[in-house]
């Protein structure tokens, strides 16, 4: 291939790179290179993930065997939350505070947008790189700056923030209605501030490098679908994550300055308090009108990924190009307009109730729309599994299921008695949490060669996948069953309980999945690190993919390409295309003459 | 500690599988060319059957699901719009059913089936309007009839009508317990508000308000079968969530606010332990508490006692650290029995005019009635820290 001579062909150098020389600080550490930041999202997201799923296994351990001792928890937890071994019930609600903040927001959000956005889409519209690579390292170490707060409020004394990942107020903004609302919520809401600036500045810098920075012939209607939807994630983060931010500010304000946005009429530890004429159900409109939203901030990202490596491992084009893309706008649209389900019984007037229903039901559609264009996708085609496939499959799978019960908590009737019960932890775990995270080790099986020119074992990867998607439905599944007896979330143990008493096996069981689950993720983690240094080394393009960024040289450069971007001449999908004899035909290879365009 | 060993034996497997990867890759390096790590026909071929295998474990688990864990779910309700909420449960439940069983059969039998080799190549089919037509309408109609049905039920539960002959009782949260107020004979609530929080008067019930003279307050709550009873919930602190699992019923209480839910319950406490589920449920978790209390008796402690279901108004809304402990019991009596408890019970005013009694002699004995309430005051503190001390330790 002509791009693989150019690559090693240093004469033709492009000004761009070995302009100026690297040192050790600008090349790693302030990078304004696209690859090397989202390594950096890559790796950071990855650290965040081990402890957020550390804490999971933690807490999953508690409510298996309650109050028992375990001499884990105090060599973790220390002898103030686990004296003697045995968990303490505050630490327990801000290991699942913490766990929830984690896991949504550094992991799924950042670790997985800001790793494959950053990634992607300068290699695959053909940029050499973002509009602005300074706000880009600008927004990387935003992000840093705001997980070492949330991991410093981690060793405050009273503990850190344990107010639900949901924040809400009054519990969140009284110390004396619950330790964790000290100090601890004080640095949660400051490294969320910064984090919403991170997130803005990488949002604003994705969509002006897709509207602007194409390279020749990449119209809108052959961009890959993983680039549609970091375009539309990053729209829908712009829209929604300043509303958290003033969320999070008018909190500071009721917190630290004595305003009652939130607050009113409350007597707490034997006195009453100033506050008049707030009210909760405020910030839990303004808290959903970003939290809902962001679990598209989370799923759409995987969405794309997996589109895009199950068309080239099914050597086959997406099924219904334009219908996805349509889809992508229509959950995007509607994202907007839903979050009002998480709070049917919040006291809010019935008839919005109403209104929300009908616009989340509607969700289900692009939802169903995706779905079966995947499925189809598989039909007739020539599968490769590779680990990447794998996940792809995976999340589809983890999608359906946990999108289904959706179908329940969206419908405001239905809602009234499984609402923050176990039921919703089993939905929103497989529907973004898993899928999501199926669609995060998909990305990096697949573009694993792209960032560290070496190949990820294989046999490691069908290890990993089939053990966590067993272990996957073995927790999420028979959790569908405690929500449905009625049991709620957020309870340090059931045993004051003896109603809840016959759901006891089934935490074990569930616990039990979740460790051997976790302890698997050391087989990723161990393919993941060993494979930087001691991986086999990549070829040009490995899966035989058709996007732009597999004509890049192995060996990364500032500016992507030597030599000029290739331009583009056809969509990114033309997969066994009849008209070929190979069974992929890369998006810059011209038209053959008389060549007619076989989709729509 | 079974559960333990069973971890420790699938790490090893982990590592003895783990093992022979590195094996089966070092047999490998002879003949390893760059595209090693790609999946070969031969991958594909196993990982197709596995897809297979694995299709089967999640019909399997689903099906072993139902059959061990169906009976755990919340069963008959026990309120008049129960019946309609699980109706359209279960319309819903076969709806899901069906779509997750035919998509996952799909999804995983097309994984099967069209697993690759290296000569094959694959359809392109890259649209048709006419199957997105499909799939795009066809659940818009099934939706548009669960939409139509939720809000049908939704709005016969969440509206209540004004002039319909109610009960009408205040639930009153704090963290963590929960209290109950009777509007009394006049069954109108007489107002309150945190502010006027004062001694007995726990619920800072406004008691200038004529409405309030008859009100009673209460720590068990008592409703009665086959009439309407119309909650009115709030808060003096935090948010919690007054959730009767039983009922089908739920309403978050937020301070600062009045919320509210009706319902009407249809079995009394003592129909619903007759129902042939519960008394096989209540078997079957005294059974387990047997088991346990004979292990806690071996290691010395004290066995549980047996259980007898009553109906519980739980707090399903995070509120701090004891939040796994607040709530209340609930009877259902019949008519008679509810009238014959409640007025057996003193009012609120009765209440507050005993204890200013009892507070009397105590007042006259000291010399300023302020250093009286002080020590007064003091005293309780103490007393409250160390009830609350000791009840920790106990809960360890």
């Amino acid at each position: 291939m002509s791009a693989e001579a150019h690559g090693h062909d240093h004469g033709h150098d492009h000004e761009h790179e070995h302009h100026h020389k690297d040192t050790f600080i600008t090349k790693y550490i302030f990078s304004i290179d696209h690859k090397m930041i989202a390594k950096q999202y890559l790796i950071t997201g990855i650290v965040m993930g081990v402890i957020g799923i550390a804490m999971s296994l933690l807490f999953r351990m508690q409510l298996a065997w309650p109050e028992e001792s375990f001499k884990i928890f105090n060599v973790l937890l220390g002898d103030k939350f686990a004296p003697d071994g045995v968990m303490a019930n505050d630490i327990y609600l801000a290991l699942v505070t913490i766990h929830g903040t984690i896991m949504v927001f550094f992991v799924l959000t950042a670790g997985l947008s800001g790793t494959f956005s950053n990634l992607l889409i300068p290699l695959q519209i053909g940029a050499r790189d973002m509009a602005s690579g300074f706000m880009n390292m600008i927004s990387y170490w935003l992000f840093f700056l705001s997980a070492v707060i949330m991991l410093c409020s981690l060793f405050v004394e009273a503990g850190p923030a344990s107010a639900g990942w949901t924040i809400y107020p009054p519990l969140s903004a009284l110390p004396q209605a619950i330790p964790g609302s000290g100090t601890g919520m004080t640095l949660w809401l400051v490294s969320m501030a910064i984090f919403i600036a991170s997130s803005l500045m990488g949002s604003l810098n994705y969509i002006v490098t897709v509207l602007n920075l194409r390279t020749k012939g990449m119209s809108m209607t052959r961009l890959p679908l993983t680039i549609w939807t970091f375009f539309v994630t990053a729209i829908i983060g712009v829209i929604s994550f300043p509303v958290l931010l003033s969320a999070a500010l008018l909190l500071i304000f009721d917190r630290s300055f004595g305003t009652s946005f939130f607050l009113s009429d409350i007597y707490i530890a034997g006195e009453v308090l100033h506050y008049q004429g707030g009210s909760p159900v405020l910030f839990e409109h303004l808290f959903w009108f970003l939290g809902h939203p962001e679990v598209y901030i989370v799923i759409l990202p995987a969405m794309g990924l997996v589109s895009e490596i199950m068309a080239t491992n099914a050597r086959k084009p997406i099924f219904g190009y334009r219908a996805m893309i349509m889809s992508v706008l229509a959950i995007a649209f509607l994202s907007t307009i839903v979050w009002g389900h998480h709070m049917f019984i919040s006291g809010m007037n019935p008839f919005l109730g109403s209104v929300f229903t009908f616009t989340t039901l509607l969700i289900a559609i692009p939802s169903a729309v995706k779905a079966f264009n995947w499925i189809t996708t598989l039909w007739k085609g020539n599968l490769q599994f590779n680990p990447a496939m794998l996940f792809s499959i995976g999340m589809v799978s983890t999608f359906i299921t946990g999108g289904l019960t959706g179908i329940i908590l969206g419908d405001s009737t239905l809602d009234i008695n499984v609402h923050d019960t176990y039921f919703v932890i089993a939905h929103f775990h497989l529907v973004m949490g898993i899928s999501a995270l199926y669609g995060m080790f998909a990305g990096i099986y697949h573009w694993f060669p792209k960032m560290y020119g070496r190949m990820l074992n294989k046999n490691l990867g069908y290890i990993h996948f089939w053990v966590t998607a067993v272990c996957a439905y073995g927790v999420f599944f028979p959790m569908h069953f405690i929500g449905l007896a009625g049991l709620p979330r957020r309870y340090y143990t059931n045993t004051n309980f003896p109603l809840f008493d016959d759901l006891q096996n089934v935490n074990v069981l569930i616990t039990t999945f979740a460790l051997v689950g976790g302890a698997f993720q050391l087989v990723f983690l161990y393919n993941f690190f060993s494979s930087i240094f001691y991986g086999k080394k990549a070829v040009q393009n490995p899966w035989r993919s058709t996007t732009l960024e597999w004509t890049t040289p192995v060996e990364h450069i500032h500016g992507n390409w030597p030599g000029e971007i290739p331009h583009v001449y056809r969509w990114p999908y033309d997969y066994s295309n009849p008209n070929h004899d190979v069974d992929f035909v890369p998006q810059n290879v011209p038209m053959k003459e008389g060549e007619e365009v076989l989709h729509h | 500690m079974t559960s333990l060993l069973v971890i420790i034996v699938l790490v090893l497997l982990a590592v003895a599988l783990w093992q022979l990867t590195k094996i089966f890759d070092l047999t490998q390096v002879g003949t390893s060319s760059d595209d090693s790590q790609v999946a070969s026909d031969n991958d594909n071929n196993i990982q197709g059957y596995i897809m297979f295998g694995f299709l089967a474990f999640i019909y399997i688990f689903t099906i072993y699901g139902l059959l061990k864990w169906g009976n755990l779910a919340l069963h008959t309700p026990a309120s008049e719009h129960g019946g309609l909420v699980d109706n359209l449960m279960n319309i819903t439940w076969v709806l899901i059913f069906t779509v997750q069983v035919i998509t996952q059969g799909l999804l995983y039998w097309f994984s099967f089936k069209y697993k690759g080799n290296k000569e094959k190549k694959a359809l392109f089919f890259a649209d048709s309007n006419k199957l997105e037509a499909i799939w795009s309408i066809i659940p818009s109609v099934v939706l548009a009839c669960l939409i139509l049905y939720g809000l049908y039920a939704w709005n016969n539960i969440m509206f209540v009508d004004k002039d319909e002959d109610v009960i009408e009782i205040e639930l009153y949260a704090q963290q963590f317990k929960w209290t109950a107020r009777y509007a009394g004979q006049d069954n109108v609530l007489g107002k309150a508000n945190v502010r006027l929080i004062e001694g007995v008067n726990t619920l800072g019930v406004d008691m200038s308000d004529p409405n309030a003279q008859d009100d009673i307050v209460v720590s068990e709550l008592h409703i009665p079968k086959g009439k309407k009873v119309h909650f009115k919930m709030r808060s003096q602190d935090v948010l919690h969530s007054a959730y009767f699992p039983h009922f089908r019923a739920q309403m978050n209480c937020v301070p600062g606010m009045v919320t509210e839910f009706a319902f009407v319950p249809t079995y009394t406490t003592s129909e619903y332990r007759e129902l042939p589920f519960m008394v096989e449920k209540v078997a079957n978790i005294n059974k387990l508490r047997a088991e346990k209390s004979v292990e806690l008796v071996a290691k010395g402690g004290t066995a549980l006692d047996p259980y007898t279901f009553d109906y519980l108004l739980l707090c399903n809304k995070i509120c701090g650290a004891s939040h796994y402990n607040m709530q209340m019991k609930v009877v259902v009596d019949t008519p008679e029995d509810y009238k014959k408890w409640l007025s057996e019970k003193t009012t609120l005013a009765q209440d507050i005019k005993a204890a200013a009694a009892a507070e009397k002699p105590a007042e006259g004995a000291a010399p300023t009635t302020d250093t009286a309430a002080k020590v007064i005051d003091t005293v309780k503190t103490v007393v409250d820290t160390v009830k609350a001390a000791v009840a920790k330790v106990a809960m360890k």
